[in-house]
């Protein structure tokens, strides 16, 4: 089969299903609609994984293909087209597992549910949207996936329509990211400026060129940017100039804020737990959101020029690692401690980005997306297991009733807090040692942040399995007694999931972070390879966690842990002391800094307020009453005016005849 | 008699008609004789017009205005009947249907 055919079957397999399973499901039936989508994404996964491991291994080499050509005008083409490197190869394998874990973990969440059938087509959509999104080798089609994975994120957030939190959920997720999509559409628009083409090639090419001349030809990077044609510079604000690449970036990257939830514009993910829990690993988890981190990978060759791009990522990134990794230690809501410790997690990705650890944030992406949809699909069977209990408080001592979740999720939290060993170490850690060797704006700071995170996700990571699994329950006995295992259906998943929670650092490290995997679609300056610091301390999978055993990093994971046992495991009296002691920190962390506030009372009202103004004094004033009632008043007033010359009487439309006559006979008289 | 003569006597005519019409507040007939006395005025003029420069087409042309005249009056007097039947009366001063 060639290439171009099983790129197109692998993108196709996943829509055939939600197409099928969207307009046929109710005649299919349930058991007909889950067996179809699964199939559609087995087929994707087969050949993503084919496609990943012959780039892991070396076999395979990139290739750029234009599938068809939609429109043309002048010398501009919008086509369809698959860009397949190492990049888009682990990105195809990342959201083919995880989607095709989800689906058939979800046989057994979504089993009595109204909308069985649409939360197949759902997530087969998403499926479809988003390899549409990590294959496309334009700015257009990336555009496409980007917006169909908002819309089906929107659908699933609202997938129980009838609740009032759900559809206000889904509203906020919409609108947040339509505020993130307008910096990116501006950075596309800025791209075509600048370059005059929507397609990855030609612009990697020139960048590809710059970079040759910086790392070849010593030149600085402003001289390089100017020797290829790039040092243009955009009127941003008043008289303010700035240079085009920081500028594309930046908006780039505010669409990337967006979409992975970068403070501010987070708001929207912890609220997106109102969807069903595999969607919570699906899309709020795994895949959709670290579409902000794919793209800023991908245009690595274009942020490594601008210092002041890679200075905000860093900034945004390490704020919130560990600023919503706080939050995190105060929820009592199961899934949302999971989605502030996601927010954190995508933090450190964001940051990795910005000190130009690329490999090092896409790594983190790879086993995130296993340990994190682990944790999710744990607590989604949790909450399976307690019918739809979701308040840790409710819970406790689950562990003798869930083993088979509960042996997970422990394997995911471990793999979490960054274990020597699990997967999350690997890619953490080196995230960290990248931080530490960088030099760019913030990276102080940013060191700061991501080595007090391990210590925040180590304490809210453990008091979640302490809350849940152990301790005495805090449920009526009577229920407690007839709790069962979720379905195999459900922990199948779970097991699949923790397998490579556990061993994907061990095994993929050495070759995804230091074997030049991404040499092909990943561009990092000579000044900025922090990476290559950290290999030196890299002999194999096995000594690195040894070293790291006595890094700074391990002291605050174990500080983090003991912290967790003293306060929520041994001394529970510890809570109430804090409470007293902390009540402003606390109170800050339970209103999540004030977020929601502000954006409700200074954005939502704000443009409530605006509206009622455009209402009231544009629409109403001008347009209603001046322009519409104003015209036909001022008619009518002439009008009865007017009507007063009528009078009826012959004799008087006589005079007028005549006067009226006598004015023109003296016009043609004594005109000249 | 000179031509000034008869254009005398026609302008006199015509003022005499158009007074008539402006302030006549009684009857309808006599609005409709006094536009009959207009029309009488405008072919004086065309006559004396026609003899004064040895032109027979002005003669002609008041052979046409008659006729329409003539015409016009048997319409003006049928709707004047009809007026008569509706109103019972054909006082001008009563005829204001057409106030605004």
């Amino acid at each position: 089969m060639t290439i171009q055919a099983q790129l197109l079957i692998a993108v196709l397999a996943p829509l055939v299903g939600a197409i099928l399973a969207g307009l046929l499901g109710k005649r299919l039936g349930k058991v007909a609609t889950h067996r179809l989508t699964i199939i559609g994404v087995l087929i994707s996964f087969v050949i993503s994984v084919k496609w990943f491991f012959s780039f892991l291994w070396g076999d395979a080499t990139a290739v750029d293909l234009t599938i068809y050509e939609w429109a043309s005008f002048g010398e501009v083409t919008i086509q369809v087209g698959f860009l397949l490197d190492s990049l888009t190869s682990i990105m195809m394998f990342v959201v083919t597992f995880v989607s095709l874990m989800v689906h058939i973990y979800s046989i057994g969440y979504m089993q009595d549910d109204e909308g069985y059938q649409r939360f197949f087509s759902y997530i087969s959509l998403f499926t479809f949207s988003m390899l549409m999104l990590v294959m496309s080798n334009n700015f257009l089609q990336l555009f496409f996936g980007w917006e169909a994975v908002g819309v089906v994120s929107y659908l699933l957030i609202g997938f129980w329509y009838q609740k009032d939190t759900a559809t206000f959920a889904n509203m906020k997720a919409f609108l947040v990211n339509r505020v993130g999509d307008f910096g990116f559409l501006l950075g596309i628009g800025a791209i075509f400026l600048l370059f005059g083409t929507f397609d990855y090639a030609p612009i990697f090419k020139t960048m590809g060129l710059a970079e040759e001349l910086v790392s070849l030809g010593g030149q600085q990077k402003v001289n390089a940017l100017a020797l290829v044609g790039l040092d243009h510079k955009f009127t941003v604000w008043g008289g303010l100039q700035w240079s085009a690449i920081s500028f594309i970036c930046i908006c780039l990257f505010i669409g990337a804020m967006g979409k992975s939830a970068q403070v501010p514009l987070h708001v929207w993910l912890p609220d997106s737990m109102e969807g069903p829990t595999p969607i919570s690993a699906l899309i709020h988890a795994a895949t959709m959101v670290t579409a902000g981190v794919f793209l800023v990978a991908r245009m690595s060759p274009l942020f490594e020029f601008s210092e002041a791009a890679l200075g905000m990522v860093t900034l945004v990134g390490a704020i919130t690692a560990l600023f919503m990794g706080l939050v995190a230690i105060v929820q009592n809501d199961i899934k949302r401690i999971i989605a502030y410790s996601t927010l954190s997690q995508l933090g450190y990705m964001v940051v990795a980005l910005g000190v130009s650890a690329y490999s090092a944030a896409i790594f983190h992406l790879f086993t995130h997306a296993f340990f994190k949809a682990l944790l999710f699909l744990g607590a989604g069977s949790v909450i399976v297991a307690l019918h739809h209990q979701q308040d840790i408080r409710k819970m406790g001592g689950l562990y003798k009733k869930l083993p088979v979740t509960y042996w997970c999720t422990l394997i995911g939290t471990l793999a979490l807090i960054g274990t020597p060993l699990f997967s999350g170490f690997y890619s953490k850690d080196t995230i960290i040692s990248a931080v530490a060797a960088a030099e760019g704006s913030f990276s102080g700071f940013a060191y700061f942040s991501v080595l007090a995170g391990v210590l925040v996700t180590a304490i809210y990571s453990i008091r979640l399995l302490l809350i849940v699994f152990h301790g005495k329950t805090r449920m009526e006995p009577e229920q407690f007694n007839h709790i069962t295992e979720s379905p195999r259906v459900i922990t199948w998943p779970l097991i699949a999931l923790a397998i490579p929670s556990l061993l994907a650092g061990f095994v993929f490290a050495k070759d995804l972070l230091f074997r030049s995997f991404f040499s092909d679609s990943i561009t990092v300056l000579e000044q900025h390879d922090v990476l290559s610091s950290v290999q030196d301390h890299f002999g194999d999978a096995f000594s690195f966690a040894l070293y790291g055993l006595m890094s700074p990093v391990f002291l605050m994971l174990l500080a983090g842990i003991i912290i967790a046992f003293v306060v929520y495991g041994w001394a529970p009296r510890f809570i109430t002391m804090w409470a007293v002691f902390l009540k402003p920190v606390k109170k800050l962390l339970e209103k999540k800094y004030f977020f929601d506030e502000v954006n409700q009372k200074v954005f939502a009202q704000g443009s409530h307020w605006l509206g009622q103004a455009f209402w009231r004094y544009g629409d109403k004033a001008v347009i209603d009453e001046g322009i519409i009632d104003g015209g036909a008043n001022a008619l009518k007033s002439i009008a009865q005016k007017v009507r007063k010359l009528q009078t009826g009487y012959l004799f008087h439309y006589a005079l007028f005849m005549l006067l009226g006559l006598v004015a023109f006979l003296a016009w043609l008289l004594f005109k000249g | 008699m000179s031509l000034t003569h008869y254009l005398v006597v026609s302008a006199l005519l015509f003022s005499i008609s158009v007074v008539g019409i402006i302030i006549n507040r009684k009857n309808v007939i006599t609005l409709l004789m006094c536009i009959e006395l207009m029309l009488l005025a405008v072919n004086t003029n065309f006559i004396a017009f026609s003899r004064y420069l040895n032109d027979e087409v002005g003669q002609i042309f008041v052979f046409f205005i008659l006729t329409v005249a003539a015409a016009e009056a048997a319409i003006g007097l049928a709707i004047l009947v009809v007026l008569f039947r509706t109103n019972k009366k054909i006082d001008v001063a009563e005829l204001k249907e057409l106030k605004g």
